[in-house]
């Protein structure tokens, strides 16, 4: 079986419903008749899998529902359809810099991130140092973390995170922070962490970086999958459509003449499930 | 659920300590504001109603005591415990936490704040010149349901407040409403015997009776006394349990 296997996940998101828009713009709304429940899908039959020291990147323009299928991949999310399956621990780096505390000073607020990340107190008591240094935070321990840069924000976040160890590591823009010295530090101890076994999903805008460091790619448009797969075609396919030299239609046609794409994927997936069905 | 627990022990003492250190920040007194506010309020409510009421029931600053003690424990545990959900949206929304651990850490610090104000009250008890008997040792019942029932309380209210922001303020007009109606500054010993009876559906002052029984009066309630707060107990966490339960998954969408 793949460490990690999402099959035809959707996410849908409601808005405009009583929840959402409170008890007076309900009512407001019902008597101008004009109460409607919207429904959006982020993510909409989302298929791939992966082995064992895969890495999948993630492509695709703002708001094509990356981030929301990272949130079901890591558990944080329940998919509206469809499942995932994973095997293994799982470590989410999602946007890093949110969730500290400006009032806990340095030093608490890293004790409290590795708490969250499911680390040992023992482990933090022995790695804190290690944290700081990576960070190169030494003369800062004892400040409020309000006080400090958002760049030096996001590189604690990245020190405290990057230790994990797990099977599973999902990684949603972090290789982009701190300035140039420390992005190219941070960059290499991903690379050790990827190395190391560890399978991982990376969502990146540079194009560059996916061509570097995966071994698979997922094309999401408006939370549709368009292609997934093969690295070289599907990015140039993308930079083309974003270049607009293709349109989203011509690519998906160059991508199925190929067979490489959705279609392929749904065959296979298809079979997966029988197999199941033998098993169980 | 207990064995969860135990996974996320670093986190919970983690969450307990943070969540210490955000009530006392920049207050000059620090802790000693949890003792000394409560005391105050005691005192001014003492004055104001032996003196300009004319109240003069025995020992009344200890009655008067045992409602403020249990009914501020009350409020603090399930005010603070409305806002565990949408106050820690930034965390759970990012990493995959139980909801339930927010809640509970800060039920811990409210019942840290209950054991410092618990230890002043048997002080005043013992100067007011009170025998400690042995069915002093009965009051850790109210107090673990009390407990239990503030942590089902509290998971009602911050699931309602996601869902309905209008809650908060709800919530504090019924707890001003609560607080005249669970007898802390007066007996119900004036009313006839069908008002009693509907004091006894009102929980806080099922908790309230249970201390002044066993300090005032040195009795022990009945068994049934025992069962009707067991059952307010029950329902209410049984409920709060169910709604977390059930709205785990959904809570996100809406924080």
């Amino acid at each position: 079986m793949s460490i990690l296997e999402v099959n035809n996940v959707s996410i849908r998101y409601i808005t405009g419903d009583f929840r959402d828009i409170g008890f007076k713009e309900y009512i407001l709304r019902r008597i101008t008749r004009n109460y409607h429940v919207q429904e959006f899908w982020a993510d909409r039959h989302i298929s791939f899998s992966l082995e064992e020291g895969e890495m999948l990147g993630i492509i695709g323009s703002n708001g094509a529902g990356k981030s929301t299928l990272l949130k079901v991949v890591s558990g944080i999310m329940e998919p509206t359809e469809g499942y995932v399956r994973r095997k293994g621990n799982i470590a989410a780096l999602l946007e890093l810099g949110s969730g500290f505390d400006g009032d806990l000073t340095v030093k608490e607020n890293t004790y409290l991130r590795g708490a969250m990340l499911g680390y040992t107190r023992k482990f933090m008591d022995e790695t804190y140092e290690k944290i700081i240094e990576f960070a190169e935070l030494e003369e800062f321990q004892d400040r409020p973390f309000k006080q400090l840069s958002s760049g030096m924000k996001s590189r604690l976040a990245f020190s405290i995170a990057s230790l994990v160890q797990p099977d599973i590591l999902i990684l949603d823009e972090v290789l982009s922070v701190g300035d140039g010295a420390f992005c190219k530090k941070s960059e290499a101890k991903m690379l050790e962490i990827i190395n190391g076994g560890a399978t991982t999903i990376l969502v990146s805008h540079s194009l560059g970086q996916v061509r570097e460091l995966c071994t698979k790619v997922l094309w999401l448009e408006r939370g549709e999958q368009i292609a997934v797969g093969d690295k070289e075609m599907i990015c140039d396919l993308y930079q083309q459509y974003l270049d607009k030299t293709i349109t989203l239609e011509e690519a998906r046609e160059k991508l199925n003449s190929r067979s490489v794409g959705t279609t392929g994927l749904e065959e296979r997936t298809g079979n997966d499930k029988q197999e199941d069905r033998h098993t169980s | 659920m207990l064995k969860k627990l135990k996974q996320n022990q670093f986190l919970f003492t983690e969450l307990v300590k943070r969540d210490f250190k955000q009530k006392y920040k920049r207050t000059l007194l620090g802790m000693g504001w949890s003792i000394l506010s409560p005391l105050l309020q005691l005192l001014v409510m003492t004055v104001v109603f032996t003196r300009f009421f004319g109240q003069n029931t025995p020992h009344y600053m200890i009655f008067i005591f045992c409602g403020t003690l249990v009914f501020s424990f009350f409020i603090e545990a399930t005010n603070g415990g409305m806002e565990t959900i949408m106050g820690n949206a930034g965390i759970f929304t990012k990493v995959n936490v139980p909801k339930y651990l927010f809640l509970l850490s800060r039920n811990i610090q409210s019942l840290i704040n209950f054991g410092l104000i618990l230890i002043v009250f048997f002080i005043f008890v013992a100067f007011d010149g009170i025998a400690f008997t042995w069915k002093f040792i009965c009051l850790l019942y109210p107090i673990c349901c009390l407990i239990l029932f503030n942590i089902g309380v509290g998971m009602i209210l911050s699931a309602l407040f996601v869902f309905f922001r209008d809650t908060q303020y709800l919530y504090g007009i019924f707890t001003q409403l609560l607080g005249y109606m669970s007898a802390v500054f007066y007996s119900i010993d004036v009313y006839s015997v069908k008002v009693q009876y509907a004091f006894l559906l009102n929980p806080i002052y099922l908790f309230i009776r249970y201390f002044r029984k066993i300090v005032l009066d040195a009795t022990i309630p009945t068994v049934w006394f025992h069962l009707l707060m067991a059952a307010d107990v029950v329902i209410v966490l049984g409920l709060g349990c169910w709604i977390y339960k059930k709205y785990n998954t959904k809570f996100l969408y809406y924080v």
